[in-house]
Formats: C-alpha cells, structure tokens, sequence
C-alpha cells in the first residue's frame, strides 16, 4: 500500500477543525491557546508534506516549519504571561466575561 | 560704471534689512539707527558717484558722437526662462531718468534716515523701523533701474508691500492698521490692471524687455495687428491697464483715497514713501513707457484728463483740511497730478516734447521740497504733538529754523522765482499751454491754489494767533540737529535745483535740449502764485473773522471739500452695500451651504452609520472568530464558484 499526500492531508485538516473547534467554543483561555497551537501544528504538517511530495530535493518547507515551531514557542509564552496577567487583574480567565475592550 | 557698483547699490539696502531686520532686536536703538544710516550713506555715495558717471564722464557707453544720452545695461540676468518668448530677467538698466531716480531716492532716504535718528527716538521697534525702511529703498532702486517691466511689477509689489509695513508701523494703533490695510487693498486692486496691461503687452510684443519696446514702438504697435477690443484698440487697452498701476501708486483720482490715510504711519515715512518716492512711481512708470504710449495718442489723452481733474480735485481739497500732514498728502497728490499732465501733453512734434522733461524735473525738484515740507511738518508735531494746525499758530518765534526752511518750501511749491518749483511748474504749463490752452489756463489755476493752500497752511501754523503753549506745561522748541540739518540740506537744494540744467539730461529723445524760459506764461504762473498768496495773507496772516465768514458762505462747497468730496463714503456705499449685498453675500451663502454642506453630509453620513453598527464590536473575542470564519468561508466559496 502506497502512502499518498492525502494520507498526511486529512488527519492535519481534522486537527486544524478541532483547533478552530476549540479555539470557538472553549471558555478557559489556556484552551483555546492550546486550540491554537493544535492549528499551527496542523499547519506545520501541511508545509512538511507538501515539500516532501511535491519538491522532494529541496528544503524550504522543512525550514519554515522549523522556524513556525520557534516562533510559536515564543508566542505561547507571550500568551501565557498575559493570560498571568489578565487572572491577577481579573481573578478570571473565562474569555466570555472579559469584554471590556469594546465600544 | 561697473557691475559690482550697480549690484551693490541694490545689494547694501537689502543686506542693511536683512541685518537690521534678523539681529535688529540684539542691538541697541542707537547702533541700529547708525548702522541704517551709515548703510544708506554708502548707498547714496555709490549712487550719486553712478549718476554723475553717467551724466557727465562722456563716455562713449552713455553718449554718443552727435551728443545723445544712451541707455545702458549694466547687466541683465536670466531669472526664470520658461520657454523662448517667457523669458524674466533681472537686470540694471542706467539711462536719463534712472539715473536721475537713484539719486532722488538715495538722497531723500539717506535725508530720512538722518532724521528719523532724531525723530524715531525711544520708539518702540525703533531697530524695525530701520529695517523696513532700508527694505523700502531696496525695493525702490529696484524699481527705477529695471531692465523689464516684470522685474518693474516684482518691486513695484515689494514698495507696495514695505509701503503696506509702514503705514502700519504703530499697529497698536486701529487708524493705522486700517490704513495699511486701506493702502495695501486699493493698490492691490489697481496693480490686477498693471499686470493684466503687462499680459496684454507681452502676449502680443512677445518681450517684456523696456529697451526692445521703447527703441522701436511702432513694432509694438505693428505686432497688436491693429485687434481692437470694446471700441479701443489693445494698444490703448494695454497701456490704460499698465496706467491703472501708475494710478494706483500715484494716487491718480479715484483711486487715490488711501494716501491720506496713510498719513497715520510716521512722519518721516510719508515724506520718504507717500511724497518722495514710492508715489512718483506712477509717473516714472509712464515716463520709462512714453514711446509706447506715443503710439496710441489715446492713452496719453486719459492721462492728461486723470491727471488735471485730479489736480484740481487735490488742490481743492487741501484748502480744507485742518491736519497738516493731510493738507501735504492732498497737495502731494495735487502735484504728481502736474507731472502726470505734464507727461500727457508731451508730444515729440510740440516744443520737442518738453513736457516729458517737464515732468521729471518736477519730479525731482517736487521730491526735494516735499520731503522737506514733510521732515518740516515732523518737527512741529515732534514739538506741538498734535497733527492739527488748530494746535499750532505763532511758531515763528520758538521754531526759526523749521520756520524758514518750511518758508522755503511753501515758496518753492507755489512756484515763486528763484525757487525750484518756479522752473519746473513753469516747463510743465508751457507744455500744457503747447498742447492745448485749455490745460494750460486748467493748470495755471491749479497752481494758483497750490500758492493759496501752501499758505494758508504756513500762516496758519507759523502766524496767526499764538496758543498758551506754557500752559500745556510744553514750550515748542527747534528739533535735535539731526532733524534740523536735513531740513536745512533739503532747503537748500529746493532754493539751487532749479538752476539744474535738466533740458540737457533729461529728455524723452535723450538728446539735449535747452530750457528757454517762457516768460509770458511763467510771468501769469508768478502772478497767480503772488497773488494767492496774498489773499492767503490777508485771510491768515492774524486771526480773523474772515474764513469762517468765507466757509460758512459757501457751506456746500466748503463741507464737501473737507469731507474730500465724499470718496470714501462713496467707496463705503460701493463696496458695503453693492458688492457685499449683492455679489460677497450670495457666494458666501454658497460657500456655506453647498460647498460647505456637501462636505458636512459627507461627515454626517459616515457618522451615522459608525453609530448604527458599532455594536458589533462587542467585545467578545470569539464573536469576532466566527465571523471571520464565516467570511473566510464565503470567500472560499466565492472563489471556488467563480474558478469551477
């Protein structure tokens, strides 16, 4: 049995649906960061196997992929020290009571 | 006669107002007033050393064999070329009646500088003053020596603008702010005309260049191709238009109301600006154009008419006012009307054109007298500080030297021999006389009441009966020697200008020509003068009764005369109640309305709507996601329809 693209393909874009999933209808903040990041993941994947089906003697794909991986480090740490931070203002962390940034 | 002369005799001023004008506020009052006026002083060395080289060197760039005056340029610089006919250039042009010019300016503003040490003192803004006033002899060099008449029109607008400066030098003061403003507008609206003349002009001669039109005019007249506009010719149009400008600084009628008012700004202004100089540059306008306006006989005729109505007008008027800087600015206006006629009676085939030298010789011997007058006019208010004569009276005795020298004056004003004013009042109603006896009798009266009004206003202030100077706590005494010796230096020289050969410098041909006294007319002139002074005697010699017998005879012309013949009301009634009501008052209701209105429904609308749907930012993050999957869905699907 040949392993093709869509073997890849679909269980990255049922992770990208479950991160959207997620990311709308969890109530606690961490969740919907970890939402997130199942969205990235699933997006990494994408780049790794398209360079590998597509243009098997090149490595931009795997680059970019390493490079997403750094960055989303970084902005999961951002994200966590603001959520930090939101709980000490707040005493909360349910996304659907802060809603002060609004008209 | 070199360049750097030429540059630096334009270049000292504006350097001096530049100097005084940035640093000015970091030095004191003193070293200002000195540095101005050691500024002019070299100014007038260099221009005086110009015109002298000119005159009288004999070289053969200025004369030629037969012994005719040549025009000469010193150089002249492309400025702006815009394409090959629009060409603007900057440039010395050294001929008769420039040369002429630069030394009345650089005399009487070197004289002015002088006195206004003395005058000015303590002032505040003192360092300012110096400053706009070497702006202003910049600028009027400029004029006189333009090689072209748009250089002409860029300072014609900087005087009108250093003009604009000093009239409203007190600008605390709402008289002189107004004033200013007054000045600035109506010249404003005559130089529209001057430029529109000079579009005209340029458009069909295709140059702008003085020394190609006045050499050849029948080319400026050949070049219109005889195109004729509402019943005139463009020639004639084009000219009337460049004599609107000339009207509007010289304060030709009925554009002349905002010399008087700008007497408000100081004395020694007015006697540099509004009697000098600045407002003679109507007549040196015509002047450095007459053989153009020589082509469309025309156009000379409406300067002839403008300017013997407004004499009489002026003169007229001056017999009633009681300020006596205003009696001086209505007779200043009075006699550049005499130069204005002289210059239109001037023919080539009449009397070889005297009345063009006519016109500049007055022009120069008016400069030296009226200056004086004026400096004379600043030392009695310095002294009396009141501008009204009714304050005055009886200053003979506290005053000599101002009475004399003021004496001198009104002597050379009235055209009393030996006096400059004799010499050349005489060439100019022998010229109106040549060209039409009517102008001729015309202005004989005019120069009559030049004698009375003069008069009237020296008795008036120097005899008549003596007010209680002690009780104002304020005895009047002469000025300061450096306001006297400008008096006594411009006294002399309107006691000696008359002897001035000017037939052999200034001539419109510039050939030389020779002065003959005609002794009919200028025995009937002397004759006139001697006897209006008289009656002036024995109307104001003591205080009487009879003036005010006279006044109140005849009332209707006596308060129309003071109320200047109702100018400036009818200016008011025009412009407030015709073009404010019916033209200002409708554009300003569009302008509001819909202009205005189309942009504030524009604003209103966006507005509007902003509020309809702001609640869609709520807030709430998640909200925010849906819709944004939401519509990247649609897009999606959007996309994909339009690709299958």
């Amino acid at each position: 049995m040949d392993i093709t693209l869509m073997y890849y393909l679909i269980p990255s874009l049922i992770m990208f649906c479950c991160g959207v999933y997620g990311f709308i209808t969890r109530k606690n903040m961490i969740a919907i960061l970890i939402s997130l990041e199942l969205m990235l993941n699933a997006v990494d994947i994408n780049f790794v196997v398209f360079n590998r089906f597509l243009f098997p003697g090149q490595l931009e794909g795997m680059f970019f992929t390493l490079f997403a991986i750094a960055i989303a480090a970084a902005e999961t740490a951002l994200a966590i020290a603001i959520i930090i931070n939101i709980f000490r203002v707040a005493k909360n962390i349910d996304v659907r009571d802060l809603t002060k940034m609004k008209f | 006669m070199d360049q750097i002369t030429s540059i630096l005799i334009l270049a000292l001023p504006l350097c001096m107002f530049l100097l005084l004008g940035i640093f000015g506020n970091k030095m004191s009052h003193k070293m200002a007033g000195i540095l101005g006026t050691l500024g002019m002083g070299v100014t007038l060395i260099l221009a005086y050393s110009t015109a002298f080289t000119y005159f009288f060197s004999g070289n053969e760039l200025f004369v030629d064999a037969a012994g005719n005056r040549l025009q000469h340029l010193v150089f002249d610089q492309t400025w702006l070329a815009f394409t090959q006919h629009l060409v603007i250039k900057l440039g010395f042009l050294l001929d008769p009646i420039s040369a002429m010019m630069l030394v009345v300016i650089t005399t009487i503003s070197f004289m002015v500088h002088l006195y206004s040490l003395g005058y000015m003192h303590g002032e505040t803004g003192f360092q300012r003053y110096y400053a706009f006033l070497s702006l202003f002899s910049f600028s009027m060099l400029g004029l006189v020596v333009a090689t072209n008449i748009f250089q002409m029109y860029i300072f014609w607008e900087l005087v009108g603008a250093s003009s604009y400066l000093l009239i409203g030098f007190y600008y605390t003061k709402p008289s002189a702010v107004s004033a200013s403003k007054k000045a600035f507008i109506v010249t404003r609206f005559a130089d529209l005309g001057f430029l529109i003349g000079i579009l005209i002009l340029s458009f069909y001669t295709e140059t702008f260049d003085f020394m190609t039109m006045t050499n050849a005019p029948e080319n400026v007249l050949a070049s219109t191709g005889g195109a004729v506009f509402m019943g005139g010719s463009v020639l004639t149009w084009a000219l009337v238009l460049i004599f609107m400008g000339g009207m509007g600084k010289s304060a030709m009628m009925p554009l002349h109301i905002w010399l008087p008012d700008a007497m408000e700004g100081p004395t020694p202004v007015s006697a540099l600006i509004h009697a000098a100089t600045m407002v003679v540059a109507g007549v040196f306008l015509v002047a450095r154009m007459f053989p153009v306006y020589l082509m469309e006989v025309t156009a000379l005729e409406i300067v002839t008419v403008v300017g013997a109505l407004t004499a009489l007008y002026a003169a007229i008027v001056a017999c009633t006012q009681v300020d006596i800087k205003r009696v001086l600015a209505f007779s200043t206006i009075s006699q550049i009307a005499f130069m204005m006629v002289a210059l239109g009676v001037a023919r080539p085939d009449i009397h070889e054109g005297v009345g063009y030298m006519a016109s500049m010789f007055h022009l120069f011997t008016h400069a030296m007298f009226k200056a004086l007058l004026f400096l004379g006019a600043g030392a009695l208010i310095h002294a009396v500080h009141s501008n009204d004569y009714t304050a005055m009276g009886g200053l003979r005795k506290y005053m000599p030297v101002t009475h004399i020298t003021f004496l001198i004056g009104c002597l050379a004003i009235a055209g009393i021999w030996p006096f400059a004013g004799f010499f050349s009042k005489d060439e100019i109603l022998v010229a109106a006389f040549e060209n039409n006896a009517l102008w001729g009798v015309w202005m004989t009266a005019v120069a009559g009441l030049t004698s009375f009004y003069m008069f009237r206003l020296y008795y008036r202030i120097f005899w008549w009966n003596e007010p209680d100077y002690e009780h104002h706590g304020h005895v009047p005494h002469d000025a300061p020697w450096t306001m006297t010796l400008p008096l006594i230096i411009l006294a002399a020289v309107s006691v000696v200008a008359g002897f001035i050969p000017f037939g052999e410098l200034v001539t419109w041909s510039r050939e030389a020509y020779e002065i003959h006294i005609n002794w009919t007319v200028a025995g009937t002139s002397i004759a006139v003068a001697v006897a209006a002074i008289a009656l002036a005697t024995v109307m104001y010699r003591k205080e009487n009764e009879l003036p005010d017998k006279l006044a109140s005879r005849f009332k209707g012309l006596w308060t129309a005369a003071h109320h200047r013949f109702y100018f400036d009301e009818l200016y008011m009634f025009i412009t407030h109640k015709i073009i404010f009501n019916l033209i200002s008052r409708p554009i300003a209701w569009f302008d509001r309305h819909i202009i205005d209105g189309t942009m504030d429904m524009f604003a209103t609308v966006t507005n509007k709507v902003s509020y309809a749907i702001r609640g869609l930012q709520s807030g709430n993050v998640q909200t925010y996601v849906w819709v944004y999957l939401l519509g990247t869905l649609l897009i999606a699907a959007v996309a994909v329809i339009c690709l299958v």
